[in-house]
Parts: C-alpha cells; structure tokens; sequence
C-alpha cells in the first residue's frame, strides 16, 4: 500500500514565481522585494483593510452542531457591507466561520474545500473534521508572521458524530464543545456561558 | 536609531468611483473617465471599464497601473479558457477567477477596487463586489471608489434589497426597468461629482442585456 505523502510537503513555498499549475500543490505567492517586509505589510493590510466587526458563533448541542454568525462588515466607523455571508460551506457536510480578514476567509476556505475533496478521492471516504481542521490549522501555520488575519471555526459532521474546532492565523487549533469569535464573542460568551 | 521609512510608495491612487446596477434582464455598469494623482488631474478622458466577455463587464478604481495589469491578466486567462473549454466563461466564473487572481497577490497587492457585472447563464443581472485582495460577494448592486461612500447609502435607499440571510432567498436584483435604472446611475454620478474631487468630467456606462452591450455617455462637472 502506497502512503500518501502529499500533505506533508511543504506547505509554503516563498519564493516560487511559477503559476498555480497543480491544484493539490499550495499556491505560491509572490513576495515584494522591501527592506522592510513587516512594515509592508502593515502599510498593505491598512490598505486592504479587512473588514472588522464581527460576532460568530457555534455551539454543539444534542442534534448536531449548530453555527450563527451575523452579517456586517465594518472598515473603521463605515458599514461596508450589510450582507456577507461569513458562514462559508466547506462541503456538504462542512461548515467554517469567517472572522478577520474577509478574503483570507474566503480564500482558505475554498482551498481547504478542494483538498478535503482531494482526500475523498484519494482515500475513499470523507475526511473528519479533525483532519480537515488540521488541514488549516497548519497551512495558516506556515503563513504565520506574514499579516493573514483569519479566526475561523471548522464545525461538522463526520463518523464520529458533531465535531467543532476553533483554529486561527497565529497557528492555533482547539477542539471544543462552544466557541465564539470576533469583537462581538465576550459578549456571545456571557450569553452562552450562562444558559 | 530611528526606524527608516520607505521613501517611495510603489502605489498611488488615482482616484474615481465605478457602480453598477443588476436587473432582472439586464446589467448596468458606469465609471466617470477622470484620473487624477494628488490634486491634479492627470485626464479627463480616462476608460476604468472593460468588457472581458459579452456577458462580463469589469469596471474598477484605484491605482490604474494595477487595474490595467489586472485586466491584462483576466483577458489572457479568459483566451486560455476558451482555448481549453471552447466556450466563453460565465460571469459568475469570471467572478471567482477575479477573487482568485487578487488573492495570488496577497502580500503585494493590486490596488483596485473592482466591480463586476453582467448576465449570468440564466440572463439575469449579476453584479460582484470585491475588496483589494479579492474577497467577493454577488449582490444586487455596488459603487467603489472614492465616492462610494456618497453613492451607497442613496442605492441602498433607492434600491431597497430584501434581507439577504432570509429564506427562500430572494433576487437581488431590482426590478426596476432599464432606463430607470440608467436614470438612477446618472443621478448618483451627478450627486458624488458635487462633493467629492476625484469624480467628475465624464460619465462613461455600459449597459449589458439580452440583445448585446450598449455604451452611453454623460457630461460631468469638470472643476
């Protein structure tokens, strides 16, 4: 039986300047040439300025898991969108949550989606919210340091039953039964944790 | 020892709005044609619109270089497409190919501020709205730029949009006719020129609908 390494490559390869060719291999992005890369940085992610203000939430209860989030995107004192939509579908049967930067969310998400689909195909049957969390957790790992803003919560249902995960752009990965994220989670905390 | 800061930006913004409007048959897209750098104006007749396929029409501001690099890109990946595919990409393809490609630059990125609109496989009106590193979302109508802030709250009053989280969901689109629709546009680009100095001279918009792509034009206020 032939193990399958190809999760175990690399996942961040700095300094490639060739297109996206495979899908399974990860996107390599080109780096400015700057003294001052974290200042950069900086300088691009004000620019870019992910859209902040944000409550998500999900909690594991007898039937399933269940996910809330709400719907504002904020850049300083403006409303820049009243309708994103921050809880994004992995697959069927695969939920994330989207907090901090909005096309980080977006981005990973979607590429997470391709690699748990790559897994089924590979191994013939659905990856566990374990293993797609995992997934995540260490490519955002690999970007740690370099300004990706994401706090998501991987939720699910797989063999095992309900499964949620928090897992964030510092490389962090919980496993949980209740979690909240965003500028709006002490508060999604207070009512949670009291009921 | 003082931290040293950059000199030199490589990015500038040469300011203007873009908006676009979705309709049940149809699909407007406009842009004003000024560019302007700092407190000057660099033209007054200045395109930020491009039409990437019959059905997928790309109007953004910002720094121009980028966006015309941008547009550079989607129109060669777009030739690929049909190379391999031998048909032409849906908007909503066209959408997911844009937010692809602003991610690939995600530590450098492309300063536009992109609005894309067109007709969807159905013939409906799409338009996607995106942030800088391409983070997008289909609604029924956008403005980005320097004056979406003077012309956003007046679609949302004018436009009302049903709440998007309800169920069923419900159209985004308007059901506003095709001239009232272009009447509206004129009247936010007439609004914003007032107030805000990088819109103005002219107003450029391209109207998508069922028999092909149509192009008005408007004068602005040039001062």
């Amino acid at each position: 039986m032939k193990i399958d390494f190809n999760q175990l490559e690399t996942p961040a390869p700095l300094c490639g300047t060739k297109e996206h060719d495979e899908i399974s291999k990860h996107p390599s992005f080109e780096l400015p040439v700057a003294r001052d890369f974290d200042g950069f940085q900086k300088d691009a992610v004000q620019m870019v300025k992910p859209a902040k203000g944000t409550t998500t939430l999900a909690f594991i209860f007898k039937e399933g898991v269940m996910v809330a989030a709400d719907s504002r995107a904020s850049m300083g004192g403006y409303i820049s969108s009243q309708s994103v939509k921050k809880i994004i579908e992995i697959n069927p049967y695969m939920l994330g949550t989207m907090a901090g930067g909005a096309a980080d969310c977006q981005f990973w998400h979607r590429n997470l989606g391709v690699k748990c689909r790559l897994h089924e195909l590979a191994n013939k049957r659905r990856i566990s919210v374990t293993g797609a969390s995992k997934l995540l957790a260490n490519i955002l790992y690999s970007y740690r340091g370099m300004g990706l803003s994401v706090g998501t919560m991987i939720a699910g249902w797989d063999e095992k039953g309900p499964g949620l995960y928090y897992v964030d752009s510092e490389g962090g990965r919980l496993k949980g039964t209740r979690f909240s994220v965003g500028s709006g989670s002490p508060y999604a905390y207070g009512v949670l944790d009291s009921g | 020892m003082t931290k040293q800061q950059a000199n030199w930006s490589p990015y500038d913004n040469n300011g203007g709005t873009c908006v676009a409007i979705a309709g049940t048959d149809y699909c407007v897209i406009a842009a004003d044609t000024r560019m302007s750098s700092g407190y000057n104006i660099l033209t007054r007749d200045y395109s930020k619109i491009i039409q990437l396929v019959d059905t997928s029409v790309l109007a953004s501001s910002g720094f121009q270089a980028d966006v015309r690099a941008l547009q550079k890109v989607l129109a060669a990946k777009h030739l690929q497409y049909q190379y391999q595919h031998n048909k032409q990409m849906s908007c909503p393809a066209m959408a997911q190919l844009l937010s692809n490609t602003l991610y690939y630059k995600r530590f450098f990125p492309y300063y536009a501020f992109n609005v894309l609109g067109g007709l969807d496989r159905e013939g409906k009106g799409c338009v996607f709205t995106y942030d800088a590193v391409g983070s997008y979302e289909r609604v029924g109508y956008s403005s980005q730029g320097s004056g979406s802030t003077l012309i956003t709250p007046f679609l949302d009053n004018q436009l009302k949009s049903p709440g998007p989280l309800l169920l069923p969901a419900r159209d985004a689109v308007t059901p506003l006719s095709e001239s009232e629709a272009i009447d509206l546009v004129k009247t936010c680009f007439a609004s914003a020129t007032e107030r805000d100095i990088y819109t103005g001279d002219k107003l450029e918009i391209l109207i998508l609908n069922a028999s092909g792509t149509r192009v008005e034009y408007m004068e602005l206020r040039k001062d």
